[in-house]
């Protein structure tokens, strides 16, 4: 691993705006955010997918994969983040090395080429080159590579260094976001600037779930100016130290680039969500809140709060059909961070009674809220291995799980309604009306009918009670030619239950004929 | 006779190939209570799972050694017998599949000595079989991945033997990486048929074919277990379904005197005919099952109602080689024309024997391209097709791996001659649900003028 790297991630690791981090002690902080990973028991991405994920909802980059074919054959093309114009993002670009290149060291020169192909074919804003373990471990220098060809091509090359073996996707988001303030953040300025003018950073536009939120700052007259990285274009990512506040959305991942803005621009951050109605509301004040402190006009505050009364009474009285198909269904939740908290208080509200939830990626505050909302810590468990979350979903009387799609099928197997609330959901709950479409969800998953008849037992789950009628099996299969006879298997007859009070018929008579017709002999 | 083209280019865009160590997981994935374990950073695991998990809607049971950057540096044997470990603790494993990557590979390890040297000192794991495989990511496709971890299984489990005892009515069915679990149904279907039982090797129709079970084990549901590998040796025939099984077939002649015979294809009359004719052969009936004369009249039925529509169809495919060689030999058969034909491995004598001038070496991009300029009618490939069939406005026929925009993919059945019949209905049906109404112009004519046409009234009120 290169100085620069090792720099880099130990910068990272330092990071003195995370409330974790600044609580730790000297030796722990060395030891950087990440878990260590345990063989035969990690899961999860690693940093390569982590930077790919932050930065791959900008959506006219050509983001270029240096590597092997698995690092990108086998994960382009995976995420929901939607696109308002170009589609350039969703092509999967790689220079998918081969043994000849890492053998005869032809990674460097191939990368280059690959970079010329790709704007004369393209003509892209800009490229991301990711350095993903071979190219790292075989030293190609893509620092190098890349800022030959911008000079060369006139287009931007930015390298991202996150090769997968440093650490945890977690890393390599906030690695992500280093190469984007060092090499594009501040690049180009913008035509004009208003009071007005936002970054939101941490959200990625999955299923278009920004779009539900944008209305709300329309009606405001607020601008997102800068973007990291929801439906952004990349001058929206250079011009990101123009904007008045950054907004970073629900998670820490990027708390790196948020810190740094505030630091070298003056622009301040705060952590929101618009997840659910009370924090949607919360982020809007808080972030009217700060452009006032910033320079806009104090009449902001008041009509953010006329539009947050109105859309509230509006989505109440919109999810208020929902109240007695949901009414006391009682859910499971199974994320990380607090996301789905977000939307808890609003489940309660609406009469569906929470019996558990996880803590696995919780902070103190979080496990805090937990407690507020739900009176006391005992629905509170950790991380749990599938073989027992299937247990307790077939035993503990939950109506659904809301979880990620990990868990979708240790939900399903057991026959259990599931919501995606994770990342790879296909639609958005965002804002205001999200809420409408999350319950849609939660409905039509808890009151599907075909629950009832998928829990009903198999044909062979009761005794018969009625006496064997047929003729036991002779002659050939029609089939097959078969005999029958010593090679089959023997037809054990299940002896009859003691007589009912009313005893069956005898015969054929006392099954009642049916429709259906039997496929097998 | 098709020669190869390997585009000279460096930039590789819109990947067509599954990674190698994916394709060895696939197939350990098909021995029972299985784990696959990736020697390999834990991304390496994350993607294939994603990958694996968005086209068989199931869970599967992946793990990595998690390699990071100070074992990268000092080796992962460490790693590995933590991971054997920890697997067993938890899930209790039949059969541990290792598969090396791309990190592991280009450090160079020699995961093979140090694999023993565990064994040898952890006497604890011996209830566990442990098979290791070289499946670089810069080399070949799944295909080669999977063939790799199939001749790796022989290799480990097969019994050397030095004197035939041959079980006359038992085969071997050698299951290449193109065939769904549904196919793999199918031939065993057709094996039974004349009296004859299949072990099937590795066996993805009992672990991947979607089920419900009644427990949960952290490790796969299902698939060939240890003992029959085990008794493979035994078997009267080896039936090698893909040229990619021809290594694993030869190798069990070697180890235990197994004769074999390779199918490349088992789809299309003619390979079905010879696949039924071999089971004739051994099990030495003059007459086929009555379910199986019947089922290949309804194909050549199927095949005169179908040729209508792929006569002079122009075709672009990309998949494995396998598959690609399968289902082009089909389509040629019923008179189509393959104008593009792109795949991801050159390991195969199959590229020669494609009823094509020419197969591309390459991607997506490739295929898109070559579709575009030969004018290309239906486009058949794995789900990332469809930007492609986006663009250029053609139907896409899902074949291969990943399908993942499409729900049953373990269910499709192209092989037999009931597969076959399926396969020419799908191709003949998306043709017919193309609608082209021909206009004027199409025929060189100038349209009809605006004036003539009827233009409504406007409302009166």
């Amino acid at each position: 691993m290169g100085d620069a790297l090792k720099d880099k991630i130990a910068d990272v690791f330092n990071e003195p705006a995370c409330g974790t981090n600044l609580s730790k002690s000297e030796q722990q902080r060395k030891k950087g955010c990440a878990k260590p990973l345990t063989p035969g028991a990690a899961a999860g991405g690693c940093a390569f997918d982590g930077a790919k994920i932050v930065l791959q909802p900008i959506v006219d980059v050509a983001h270029l994969v240096h590597a092997p074919l698995a690092c990108e054959g086998n994960g382009w093309d995976n995420r929901g983040a939607a696109s308002s114009g170009s589609d350039r993002y969703r092509t999967g670009f790689t220079t998918d090395m081969t043994e000849l290149d890492i053998v005869m060291g032809h990674g460097e020169r191939k990368l280059f080429r690959a970079i010329r192909e790709l704007v004369e074919a393209e003509q892209p804003p800009a490229v991301f080159v990711y350095s993903t373990c071979v190219p790292a471990l075989i030293g190609d220098d893509i620092d190098a590579v890349c800022k030959v060809a911008s000079e060369k091509f006139a287009t931007p090359c930015i390298p991202i260094n996150a090769p997968g073996y440093v650490g945890s996707k977690n890393l390599g988001n906030k690695l992500a976001g280093e190469a984007m303030l060092d090499h594009v953040i501040g690049t180009v300025e913008p035509e004009f600037t208003t009071p007005y003018d936002i970054n939101i950073v941490g959200d990625y536009n999955l299923s278009g779930e920004l779009w539900q939120v944008k209305p709300l700052l329309d009606k405001l007259g607020i601008r997102i100016l800068g973007s990291l990285a929801a439906d952004a274009r990349y001058k929206q990512v250079a011009m990101m130290h123009r904007a008045r506040v950054t907004m970073m959305v629900c998670s820490k991942a990027l708390i790196n680039v948020a810190r740094k803005l505030e630091e070298r621009h003056g622009i301040p951050f705060f952590e929101g969500s618009f997840y659910g109605i009370s924090d949607t509301s919360d982020s809007l004040r808080r972030m009217c809140r700060l452009l006032v402190d910033q320079g806009a006009d104090t009449d902001l505050l008041d009509r953010c709060e006329a539009l947050i009364a109105q859309e509230e009474a509006q989505i109440w009285a919109d999810l208020d059909p929902f109240r007695p198909r949901v009414a006391g269904r009682k859910v499971l939740l199974y994320t990380g961070g607090h996301k789905s908290w977000s939307v808890v208080a609003a489940l309660q509200e609406l009469g569906m009674e929470v019996i558990g939830t996880s803590i696995r990626k919780a902070t103190e505050e979080d496990k805090g809220r937990v407690v507020d909302i739900m009176g006391d810590d005992k629905h509170m468990f950790d991380n749990m291995a599938p073989k027992d979350m299937y247990r307790l979903l077939k035993d503990a009387g939950a109506d659904v799980l809301m979880s990620g799609g990990r868990s979708q099928f240790v939900a399903l197997k057991a026959k259990m309604p599931w919501v995606d609330v994770n990342q790879e959901k296909h639609e958005p709950y965002a804002g205001y009306m999200g809420m409408v479409d999350l319950l849609n969800a939660i409905d039509r998953a808890v009151n599907n009918p075909m629950w009832a008849e998928l829990r009903e037992p198999a044909p062979w789950d009761e005794p018969l009670t009625e006496s064997r009628v047929l003729p036991a099996l002779s002659g050939n299969c029609p089939v097959t030619g078969i005999p029958a006879g010593a090679s089959r298997p023997v037809v054990t007859t299940v002896a009859p239950e003691p007589a009912p009070v009313t005893a069956p018929a005898e015969g054929v008579a006392a099954f009642p004929s049916s429709e259906t017709d039997f496929e097998d002999c | 006779m098709a020669r190869l083209k390997h585009p000279k280019r460096a930039l590789s865009t819109n990947p067509l190939k599954s990674s190698t160590p994916l394709g060895a997981a696939l197939a350990y994935l098909g021995i029972e209570r299985a784990i696959p374990l990736f020697h390999g950073s834990q991304g390496c695991t994350a993607f294939a799972m994603v990958h694996l998990v968005r086209h068989f809607k199931e869970a599967v049971p992946l793990q990595t050694t998690a390699m990071n950057e100070v074992s990268t540096i000092l080796g992962g044997a460490d790693q590995i017998e933590e991971a054997i470990e920890n697997l067993r603790a938890k899930s209790a494993p039949r059969f541990i599949g290792i598969a090396s990557t791309a990190l592991t590979e280009t450090r160079g390890e020699d995961v093979v000595g140090e694999l023993k040297e565990i064994v040898a000192r952890r006497r604890d794991f011996d209830d566990t079989a442990i098979v290791y495989a070289s499946t670089p990511d810069f080399d070949g496709a799944l295909q080669d991945g999977w063939a790799k971890a199939v001749e790796a299984i022989i290799d480990a489990l097969v019994p050397s033997v030095t004197e035939r005892d041959p079980d006359l009515r038992q085969v071997t069915l050698l299951a290449g990486s193109h065939l769904t679990p549904a196919e793999i149904e199918e031939l065993v279907r057709l094996v039974r048929a004349f009296g004859l039982t299949p072990i099937v090797l590795p066996d993805i129709s009992s672990s991947l074919d979607g089920h419900v079970s009644d427990d949960w084990r952290g490790t796969s549901l299902g698939g060939t277990t240890i003992e029959d590998i085990a008794r493979c040796a035994r078997s009267g025939f080896t039936l090698a379904v893909g040229e990619s099984m021809r290594g694993a077939a030869k190798l069990l002649e070697d180890k235990a005197m197994v004769p074999y015979r390779v199918f490349q294809s088992v789809t299309g009359l003619k390979p079905v005919d010879a696949f039924v004719r071999t089971l004739m052969g051994l099990s030495g009936q003059q007459d086929a099952p009555p379910s199986v004369k019947r089922d290949r009249s309804r194909l050549i039925d199927a095949a005169l109602d179908a040729h209508f529509h792929t006569g002079g169809l122009k075709v672009a495919i990309g998949a494995d080689p396998d598959l690609l060689f399968a289902l082009s030999t089909t389509l040629a058969s019923m008179g189509a024309e393959i104008v593009t034909a792109v795949t991801t491995s050159q390991h195969t004598p199959l590229i020669d024997r494609m009823p094509c001038d020419e197969v591309i070496l390459g991607d997506l991009g490739d295929f898109e391209r070559s579709a575009r300029e030969n004018g290309a009618r239906m486009l058949i490939t794995h789900s990332h097709g469809r930007h492609a069939a986006h663009r250029l406005h053609l139907p896409l026929v899902r074949a291969g791996f990943p399908i993942f925009d499409r729900i049953g993919a373990q269910d499709i059945n192209r092989v037999g001659y009931r597969g076959t019949r399926a396969f020419l209905y799908e191709i003949a049906n998306t043709v017919q649900a193309e609608h082209h109404r021909a206009s004027p112009e199409d025929f060189g004519a100038a349209p009809i003028p605006e004036e003539f046409e009827h233009v409504p009234h406007a409302a009166t009120c």
